[in-house]
């Protein structure tokens, strides 16, 4: 394998690894900061303890994303020199941007937090915690900005042989920007409200802690529910902007081929790239591709053949994570209903309660598949239409990308596994008795 | 100007870097050789508990204000010091998750593991660093399309080396004298002893660097040709000199300050000779970088000229805020009852 394939590869290993603890934190800090609001509002040292019990495991996750989101930032100069040297201007300053303002602002607080519970009055204890939350979630938006310029270029000008910055209100305003914010939070959340409603049901299965965990369970219930409803609906929005930011993505998505107007969905089908046809399809919906990409039934929605073969992603990968990422989205849905319908006499409900923990893999497996259709949906292009990624990676050896890329499937699958491990040990620990931390 | 400015901003937040991670790093590297028991260990970790996160994300300003600011000379350093970044991030991973992971296990393996991460990983950050420092002011192998054209050895030249070991005694010291502020009993005895013989072969390494960078680097010449910066290496002395006597009296916080003087004065003298250079070219001093030739458009130099003056003061700030909240003395007690790694 070349520089090219093994540097894509690391950068897969290294993203899909810092993304699978990213959600659990943007959701999870809110979903604290709530319990440890209700503790300071209505004095009920449930939610304190609830804030600790969570809080315990948010850490154990944040520990992984903070020292992995290093990589991210080190590898598009180590692996992706060529690309950084071209867009620095506008994609270096985004990240510099998430360092200052918001990366300080977690990494700082987060130790308050933790350190901070006999050292800070409970107003001020749980202000600490809402400035974690948001500069989580502050922190994303300024990463999502910079992969939203990656597929939507926007606010610059080819000068001196590179990427310049012209407009950066346009950069950080511009409405990809702004929906894949929205998406990545969405998606993050409804991770996070799966994580409780979980680990709660395993408790209340077994009858530990009820009062303790019907509390997270209804909190959670309701959170899951709202932005299981808001994934599905915003996410509509992403294919509309798809069809005029990134027509091949949006193509590739829904396996379309041919240019025309009235393009329906096909629910089945098997693309054959080779060939430029599906050679299966089936349960087709007329016409609504054209409507969701232009609310009309005669938008025309561009094929895949109108471009040529090396402008086009790889269509399986990114129909079937399509297809994937949406089944699942619906199933979220329909499981967060239940939840919220039940949430009041939930332990009347032993069936829904045992099968509730194993739907946490579940959010994570969308999750990545929508970071698949994002990335490998772009390619060619590293920078949508602007550069390749082939033209991007660094002048280095093979060598070198083989070891580290070997030493990062090491490191990670042990650090992973150490932290899920560390992960299950403590939600079935439960929550600390209230008396070791009435101080 | 602006060029100019960017320059400084990106000195002075590895200077800041160096002085603030330097002192966990150090403590890091040190910890076996210090805690005798599981009550020591936990001391010495949790003297650094509540700031080693917030320290290392001056790193990552730093690298952001080269790629922001410097985009190409970003993208040629960090190719070039592919195999040292890729051990350093390793490193700085491990001993992140060390400080997390590691107390949430009873069993002396599971903690051993954790221990062993914590000292690696403090370790070859403070080795690499230095090593990483020295080459680049000495100038790298560097063809005009920006290829390396060297490898791992070729940084490990004397001066190099050189490098690296003078920033792990430094930062060492500069450990030992933060746990000599923070603990008490015979764990800041021996922290106190050892930061006092330490500091010696502190002194006598740097010296021996700063004499080497003399006939390494054209650091000093670009010093002396403009007189306005010799404080910058005055500083340094200063602070070396000020820890000895500070460590003398035992006045630990004080000789904490000198240390970071040190750090500061050091870091920012090489930085400043380095000056226009962010990466001099040891083969043809026109594939250097250059803050002129590698900088950003000047509307991005603008606009995050203002974002760092608005946001770095607010950072200073509330990092300043957490040093205080968190000044007390470390105990086997206090690790015992509060909130604690």
């Amino acid at each position: 394998m070349d520089v090219l394939t093994l540097s894509r590869l690391q950068f897969a290993v290294a993203t899909y690894f810092h993304f699978l603890f990213v959600p659990l934190t943007l959701g999870l800090s809110v979903l604290v900061a709530i319990m440890e609001t209700k503790y300071v509002r209505g004095g009920d040292p449930d939610y304190k303890r609830c804030a600790q019990f969570w809080g315990k495991l948010f850490l154990i996750n944040f520990a992984i994303g903070i020292v992995t989101g290093l990589t991210l930032e080190f590898q598009f100069g180590t692996n992706w020199s060529r690309y950084s040297a071209y867009v620095g201007d506008i994609f270096g300053s985004l990240l510099a941007i998430e360092a200052t303002v918001t990366f300080f602002l977690e990494s700082t607080f987060i130790a308050v937090w933790f350190f901070g519970w006999n050292k800070l009055s409970p107003r001020a204890h749980r202000r600490v915690i809402w400035l974690v939350a948001l500069g989580s979630n502050l922190s994303a938006f300024w990463i999502l900005v910079a992969n939203a310029w990656m597929q939507h270029p926007t606010g610059f000008v080819l000068r001196n042989g590179r990427a310049e910055l012209s407009d950066f209100a346009a950069v950080v305003t511009q409405r990809f920007a702004i929906l894949e914010f929205v998406h990545t939070v969405g998606g993050a959340y409804t991770l996070a409200g799966f994580f409780v409603l979980g680990i709660s049901a395993w408790h209340l299965a077994r009858g530990r802690e009820a009062a303790f965990f019907r509390k997270s369970f209804r909190l959670a219930a309701v959170w899951t529910l709202v932005f299981a409803v808001f994934e599905i609906g915003q996410g509509h929005m992403n294919a509309e902007i798809l069809h005029t930011a990134q027509p091949t993505k949006l193509a590739a998505m829904e396996a379309h081929w041919d240019t025309g107007r009235q393009v329906p969905i096909n629910l089945l089908a098997w693309p054959d790239a080779a060939r430029e046809r599906n050679s299966v399809q089936a349960l087709a919906v007329p016409g609504a591709l054209s409507l969701m990409a232009g609310y009309a039934m005669d938008t025309e929605v561009k094929g895949l053949k109108d471009y040529p073969a090396d402008q086009r992603p790889p269509v399986l990968p990114v129909f079937l994570s399509f297809r994937a990422m949406v089944g699942l989205a619906f199933l979220f849905l329909a499981v967060a209903i239940w939840a919220f319908r039940k949430r009041a006499a939930i332990e009347q409900q032993p069936r829904f309660l045992r099968l509730l923990p194993w739907m946490i893999p579940l959010p994570y497996l969308a999750n990545t598949l929508g970071w698949t259709i994002a990335e490998l949906g772009r390619q060619p292009w590293i920078v949508y239409g602007i550069m390749r990624t082939r033209d991007a990676v660094s002048p280095i050896q093979t060598v070198q990308v083989a070891t580290s890329l070997v030493a990062f499937v090491l490191a990670y699958g042990l650090l992973g596994a150490a932290d899920f491990y560390l992960l299950f040990k403590f939600a079935r620990k439960g929550p600390e008795p209230l008396s070791l931390n009435a101080r | 100007m602006f060029e100019t400015i960017w320059f400084i901003i990106w000195g002075v937040a590895w200077a800041v870097y160096f002085m603030l991670d330097g002192f966990d790093l150090g403590l890091g590297t040190l910890f076996p050789f210090l805690a005798r028991s599981e009550a020591d260990k936990r001391v010495v970790i949790n003297a650094m508990g509540p700031f080693w996160d917030g320290n290392e994300v001056w790193l990552v300003t730093a690298g952001g204000v080269t790629f922001a600011a410097f985009p190409r000379a970003y993208a040629v350093m960090f190719s070039s010091l592919y195999t040292p970044l890729m051990l350093l991030l390793f490193a700085l991973i491990l001993r992140g998750v060390a400080f997390e992971f590691r107390g949430k296990e009873d069993s002396p393996a599971w903690r051993r593991t954790w221990d062993l991460c914590l000292v690696a990983g403090s370790f070859l950050p403070a080795l690499l660093l230095g090593v990483a420092f020295a080459n680049i002011f000495a100038g790298l192998p560097i063809d005009r399309a920006g290829v390396f054209q060297g490898n791992l050895f070729t940084l490990l030249n004397p001066y190099g080396l050189a490098g690296g070991l003078t920033f792990v005694l430094v930062f060492g010291v500069h450990g030992l004298l933060w746990l000599a502020a923070r603990s008490e009993g015979a764990l800041q005895a021996r922290a106190a002893a050892m930061a006092r013989r330490l500091w010696l072969a502190e002194a006598v390494l740097a010296v021996v660097f700063l004499v080497m960078t003399w006939f390494s680097t054209p650091l000093w010449q670009n010093v002396l040709a403009r007189p306005y910066l010799l404080p910058l290496p005055l500083l340094a002395v200063a602070g070396l000199l000020g820890a000895r006597f500070f460590i003398g009296r035992g006045a630990w916080y004080r000789a904490w300050f000198a240390s970071s003087a040190l750090i500061l004065g050091t870091v920012l003298f090489g930085v400043a000779g380095l000056f226009p250079n962010l990466l001099p070219s040891s083969l043809d001093p026109a594939a250097s970088m250059t803050a002129f030739n590698s900088a950003s458009s000047p509307l991005t130099l603008k606009i995050m000229l203002g974002v760092v003056l608005c946001f770095l003061p607010v950072v200073i700030g509330y990092q300043l805020w957490v040093f205080l909240k968190f000044r007390d003395t470390v105990t086997a007690s206090s690790v015992q009852e509060g909130p604690a790694y």
